[in-house]
């Protein structure tokens, strides 16, 4: 497509519905590659370590795969694709629920450099990202776990060429391992009065802790700082945009990834209807049962013609995008939790146990409702958004 | 015959909408024009009125008549349906004597499927065809037949055989409505309206000829018109008209359009007028309510996945992959949409929902909303017929145990 047919055509007109066969294979290979680094035992081995993540499968899904690159600019390292590709991977991760620190690095910490860093600090904090050599994450939410940006208590205040940070991050998604901290703080200097400021982990002043999170497989940690030293990303006064923008970033590639696991759900529940045999026949062959799995699929599906449609949204910059972006976020956590909840209701008594995978679903369910916001904040943001 | 490219349809299309398109004609001498011309219905066959196009090219061909602004072959309508069926199933007799006046819209046509004892189990008809040796005598009752009132023939699935087992005594006739035998009642619905109608059958006749396909051979004809009847309902959006209107030509389509449109003018109310959600919440200041703003929000939220799923499904198909499960969803997901967007509806009426008619909000419209939504959950297949569907063909579920197998006359019944 010519620039001159590009200008004229509105964004929402060059929103596709199906994924080219390039993405399909892209997926397929994707597929394959988690099928082998990350079955439900290798999940179950990884969520009770402390890092939560296996470095050796990191490597190969940064250096082959070129995964946490994939959105990035060519510039900086990445692999110049967008959004829709970032929410194919995340769905598939979401999918098999690796364990690994993507969605902390490669969504929450690379988008928020992209969106508020100066071309120097692009360039130099996104290519180690590119590669995976460095983990990042993003800290927004602080003691309250709240994802209003007017929540954001914690401090930046001037000191030499720098800021100095002043309070307490939470719910930091892969805190305890990231290399790179990326802070959401409230500060004086900008009209908006949010800056995201960026400082190495092992900043001094600064203390982490690993939480027990009910999701074993996100790792979340809290964060102090007292007078510890951090730079500005970008220019003063662009902050609160630059963190609004990376938030429905990650709403979408989280509603992916939920649309993956919903899926996987889904799968398990009508294998298992199929192959439970109750008063003499499958328990699948019951309506009972039958119906309720076809309104999860429907369930399931809606989810995703949300999820996919606000990526293909925001990669084309329809300015609809970010009020799509709560649209996602709050339809995929409310099917994906009611498609765990199903899922254990059509187990029955196994699907309660430790021993079945539906729990680990279920708890990324869970965590994933909550995380970046609850469904009925979404919904109060995209009614805002739309100026109802 | 080799594969015509898109270009030289657009090309022969124009060419001939040039040398023939005049809205001053009289409509009838215009849809003559169609039937000989083959243009009306591009993708039949040519030794049937159409021109042999792949089903593919036929939107070329409406796209020329849409930017002259030519009127095409009726939309919607029965007849359409009947034709599908006929072109499949039908004897040469029966293409000859109908098929022409299809495209002419001379003869409107109904179908007599549903009966008061077989609504979802369509195989469970009882209307019965006897042969008395000239003729198929009909009796039996059928209904929700849609413009029954004005029809000139009906497709009727009838049962010729009791002692076979259910799908196989059924068999499949055209029948004239205009004869003694045929009474045609309006059933009155419960938002007022009587868009369908009973039809009783006291002896009415069918000639040996009218009986499409083979005795016992029924449901597979009839399954056909349902297929295409799910096809036509997907493909129903209008196309975009053009240009000034004006001529004789088009004062007679909206004519017939009146009268063929007349039973679904609620049907939007019946879909839940998702559209006018947020005009009403801003004009009863309902849009100051977190509660109402949460309602609105799941709202617009499931109806737009509504329908990115099945432009999804559209997408798919396009592509030439296999249709995923989105099609099959679409039904499903306009219920819950209908539902959602009544209980929205009254949430922002509040005790207003009591009123109907004039003194109702919106002259009535928010009334006829609660009063039909109830029917899309039921229409053209209940949300459980739907479900079975889901679980069996998507997800490969087992079938449920049957109890109506063996001769017919044994089954339970109403």
């Amino acid at each position: 497509m010519s620039g001159a047919q590009e200008s004229t055509t509105h964004p929402a007109q060059r929103i596709q519905y199906a994924f080219t066969e390039e993405q399909e294979q892209f997926r397929a290979a994707l597929r394959r590659f988690l099928d082998d680094k990350s079955p439900p035992s290798e999940v179950r081995r990884l969520m009770e370590t402390e890092p939560g993540y296996d470095p050796a499968v990191w490597r190969q899904m940064s250096q082959e795969l070129a995964l946490p690159a994939i959105h990035l600019p060519h510039q900086y390292g990445g692999s110049g694709f967008g959004m829709v590709e970032l929410g194919i991977v995340m769905e598939e991760l979401g999918r098999a629920l690796l364990c690994a620190p993507y969605f902390s690095t490669a969504v929450m910490a690379a988008n928020a450099i992209l969106n508020a860093g100066s071309e120097q600090q692009k360039a130099a904090l996104l290519p180690d990202i590119a590669s995976g050599e460095h983990l990042a994450t993003l800290a927004v939410a602080e003691l309250g776990g709240d994802w209003d940006p007017h929540a954001i208590q914690l401090r930046a205040t001037p000191a030499g060429d720098g800021f100095l940070l002043d309070g307490v991050k939470s719910y930091v998604l892969d805190g305890h391992v990231s290399d790179l901290l990326i802070v959401a703080a409230r500060t004086a200097e900008a009209a908006d009065g949010l800056g995201l400021f960026v400082l190495p982990a092992d900043t001094r002043g600064l203390t982490r802790r690993l939480l027990k999170s009910m999701d074993a497989t996100r790792k979340i940690a809290r964060i102090d700082f007292k007078g510890a030293q951090a730079q500005l990303l970008g220019s003063v006064g662009a902050g609160a945009n630059a963190l609004a923008r990376t938030l429905d970033q990650a709403a979408i590639a989280l509603a992916n990834e939920m649309v993956g696991g919903a899926q996987k759900l889904l799968d398990s529940a009508v294998n298992y209807a199929k192959m439970r045999v109750q008063f003499g026949r499958p328990i699948g062959s019951f309506q009972a049962i039958k119906h309720k799995l076809a309104d999860m699929l429907l369930d399931v599906e809606l989810a995703r013609s949300t999820a996919y449609y606000a990526a293909q949204a925001a990669a084309v910059e329809d300015p609809e995008w970010p009020a799509l972006a709560c649209m996602a976020k709050a339809a995929a956590s409310e099917a994906y939790l009611r498609t765990a909840i199903d899922c254990i209701q059509i187990h029955g008594g196994i699907g309660f146990t430790w021993d079945n995978d539906t729990h680990l679903w279920f708890k990324r369910a869970k965590s994933s409702e909550v995380f970046l916001g609850m469904p009925d904040y979404h919904r109060e943001l995209l009614m805002q958004r739309w100026r109802v | 015959m080799s594969e015509l490219s898109e270009a030289e349809v657009r090309d022969e299309v124009r060419t001939w909408l040039k040398a023939n398109w005049d809205p001053n004609l009289p409509l009838l001498e215009w849809r003559n024009k169609l039937a000989d011309s083959g243009w009306g219905m591009p993708h039949w066959p040519r030794e049937w009125y159409g021109r042999g196009l792949p089903p593919g090219l036929v939107r070329v061909v409406e796209e020329e008549f849409a930017a002259v602004g030519a009127v095409g072959v009726l939309r919607g309508g029965i007849g359409r349906l009947a034709a599908a069926t006929l072109l499949e199933h039908g004897t040469e007799f029966q293409k000859r004597k109908f098929l022409r006046r299809i495209i002419t819209a001379e003869d409107t046509w109904c179908q007599l499927f549903s009966e008061p004892g077989s609504g979802s189990d369509l195989a469970g008809a009882t209307t019965r065809a006897d042969f008395d040796g000239t003729n198929w005598i009909i009796n039996g009752q059928k209904v929700w037949t849609t413009s029954a009132h004005h029809a000139k023939y009906g497709t009727l699935l009838a049962r010729t055989d009791w002692d076979a087992p259910k799908h196989e005594g059924l068999s499949y006739f055209i029948i004239d409505l205009k004869q003694p035998g045929v009474e045609v009642k309006p059933l009155r619905q419960m938002n007022g309206h009587a868009s369908f109608n009973q039809v009783f059958f006291t002896d009415a006749k069918v000639p040996p000829e009218y009986l499409v396909s083979r005795v016992g051979n029924g449901w597979q004809v009839a399954v056909t018109t349902l297929a295409h009847e799910r096809r036509f309902a997907d493909g129903l959006a209008a196309p975009t008209r053009r240009g000034p209107r004006t001529g004789r030509i088009y004062d007679e389509e909206r004519a017939e359009l009146a009268t063929v449109m007349e039973p679904y003018k609620w049907y939007p109310q019946r879909a839940g007028r998702v559209d006018l959600v947020i005009e009403r919440a801003r004009e009863t200041g309902a849009n100051q309510d977190p509660r109402v703003r949460q309602e609105i929000a799941k709202l617009m939220t499931l109806a737009k996945a509504a329908e990115w799923t099945s432009r999804r499904a559209r997408a798919a198909q396009r592509r030439g992959r296999p249709q995923g499960p989105e099609g099959s969803l679409g039904k499903l997901a306009a219920s819950h949409v209908a539902r959602s967007a009544a209980r929205v509806h009254t949430l922002i009426t509040g005790t207003a929902a009591m009123l109907t008619g004039e003194d109702s909000p919106r002259n009535g419209v928010i009334a006829e909303i609660l009063v039909s939504v109830p029917a899309v959950s039921i229409a053209g297949g209940t949300d459980e017929i739907q479900r079975n569907i889901i679980a069996e063909r998507v997800l490969e579920l087992p079938k449920e145990p049957r109890f109506d197998t063996g001769p017919f006359r044994n089954v339970r019944r109403n």
